[in-house]
């Protein structure tokens, strides 16, 4: 069984991964997840720059929030890679739970 | 290139034209800084050296014949700079320097210039932004307009706008918001986001009328501006009708408050002083094909050509309402159609109308709906009534110019 941890942090965190990688207490508890084999991939995401995309009649509608809150569920998570945010927004617009759900597009801090 | 020395410009001149300059380039400067650096900050930063630099060296070697040129070459420079002293981007060095050609004047073409403007308002009003970041940011980056003359404009603090333009160009960055127009599948849907925003901006200036200061009005401008800009880029019908719109309200401005400041009505403006000039070519934009903004350009131009209110098509205002809620049923749409109604087949049909709005609840606390149905109840001799619906309207209006208007009114019963 596979598991994704959604971290969830306010905005006095704008560590690169790089750096949040040299915390003494992250290295101890990531060395020690590699050591048991059970990472399955992750990436650290830039914390403001999400983009919300619904589908509703047929049209795309893009936004700048509000996201959803801690109560409601997360479904389900994917990575993908293009050339740009409009590129993005297709891809998730196409996503079938687009047309009653709303699909967040976080960038993956690189 | 070339600068015009034949005569020694003196300083009144020279400032003179870098203000108009700062006017006409500085958003093609920064629209093309940004494309080629992708770096809005340093486009910006870099844009506002360049006229720093404008002011001593016209005064020295003369005003130069293209300003554009030597701006966008000059902030070019200045961007070079930059980039070499942060050791940074050999790439941004590499397209900087392809940029001299482009900048010289003589070989740049100026669909180019053009382009970089349409790519920066289709950037800034990406609808991944927050709308009023959108706006701001519009400002900031074509208009030069400073941090603080947009906060107070928008009535925030100077923090707080300067932090709202800081997370609107990370957000771009971070996102990766492609600067660009959009090709035609996403074209008319964002088309509307900037037309928006555009006519947002000349409300911003346009409804703030007494004690009004000169940048709210300036924004009313720069709204005109913009969509000129946009009118000569993308001559689709929606833009020209945007234009048309704001260049006939435009028209009626200087009417629209009395000496003292009070609201003046629109049957009770002195149409001799509309502009005339605004108005023609106001309607010379107007097109058959209907759209939210060509319908409102129509119903703002058939009062324009109108002598006098009796004398307005009623009928034809009413068909185009008609149309208009085709595209943007809204409650507010309603209610100038009900008035329009009122003008047309006498008070009883409009007051009707306004009665299905207020028993739909739907423009709960919005005052202009006491008001239009005090004015009407007015116009059938129900003096009682009407008293009561002004009052209403007095306790809800926003400003204190509307206010003194209702008074007014319910003194007159």
């Amino acid at each position: 069984m596979k598991y994704q941890l959604t971290i969830w942090h306010g905005d006095d965190h704008w560590e690169s991964p790089q750096e949040i990688g040299e915390w003494p207490e992250h290295k101890v508890w990531y060395d020690d997840l590699v050591a048991r084999g059970i990472t399955r991939g992750g990436a650290r995401l830039r914390p403001e720059a999400t983009t919300k995309v619904q589908v509703r009649n047929g049209e795309t509608l893009v936004s700048d929030g509000p996201y959803a809150e801690t109560k409601d569920f997360v479904g389900g998570f994917m990575v993908i890679e293009v050339e740009h945010l409009d590129e993005a927004i297709e891809v998730a617009a196409g996503h079938p739970f687009a047309k009653w759900g709303t699909v967040e597009v976080r960038p993956v801090w690189e | 290139m070339s600068l015009d020395t034949s005569d020694t410009s003196d300083a009144s001149d020279v400032e003179a034209a870098v203000a108009a300059a700062f006017q006409s380039e500085w958003g093609q400067v920064v629209a093309t800084l940004i494309r080629v650096t992708g770096d809005w900050d340093l486009a910006e930063d870099s844009a506002a050296d360049a006229f720093t630099t404008a002011l001593e060296r016209w005064k020295r070697d003369g005003i130069p014949r293209n300003p554009g040129a030597w701006l966008t070459t000059t902030a070019r420079n200045r961007a070079t700079d930059r980039i070499r002293h942060a050791a940074r981007g050999t790439e941004k060095l590499r397209d900087l320097a392809l940029l001299e050609r482009d900048a010289s004047g003589e070989v740049a073409e100026p669909d180019e210039v053009h382009d970089d403007r349409l790519r920066l308002i289709f950037t800034c009003c990406h609808p991944a932004l927050p709308f009023d970041a959108r706006i701001a940011l519009t400002l900031r980056t074509l208009t030069g307009l400073t941090t603080a003359e947009i906060a107070r404009a928008f009535l925030v603090p100077e923090p707080t706008m300067y932090q709202r333009l800081t997370r609107a160009k990370r957000k771009i960055r971070e996102a990766n918001i492609p600067y660009r127009v959009p090709p035609p599948h996403l074209l008319q849907e964002r088309l509307s986001s900037v037309l928006a925003v555009v006519y947002l901006l000349f409300n911003e200036g346009y409804s703030a009328t007494t004690g009004a200061d000169l940048i709210r009005q300036n924004l009313s401008g720069e709204a005109i501006r913009l969509a000129r800009l946009l009118v000569q880029l993308l001559p689709e019908p929606e833009s020209l009708g945007l234009l048309a719109l704001m260049l006939l309200h435009d028209a009626r401005r200087s009417t629209r408050v009395d000496d003292d400041g009070a609201l003046v009505t629109l049957e009770r403006q002195d149409r001799s002083r509309w502009d005339r000039a605004r108005i023609a070519e106001g309607l010379s934009h107007l097109r058959a094909t209907p759209g939210p903004y060509q319908l409102q350009a129509a119903i703002a131009a058939v009062h324009a050509i109108a002598p006098t209110v009796e004398a307005t098509d009623w009928a034809q205002i009413v068909a185009l309402y008609d149309d208009l809620l085709h595209y943007t049923p809204s409650p507010v749409v309603r209610l100038n159609r009900a008035v329009a109604v009122a003008m047309a087949d006498g008070p009883a049909a409009g007051l009707k109308l306004v009665d299905e709005l207020v028993a739909s609840g739907e423009l709960d606390g919005y005052h202009l709906l006491p008001a239009t149905r005090a004015d009407l109840l007015r116009r059938q001799g129900a003096s009682a009534a009407a008293a009561e619906a002004y009052r209403e309207a007095i306790a809800l209006a926003a400003t204190d110019a509307e206010r003194a208007y209702l008074t007014a009114r319910l003194d007159e019963l």
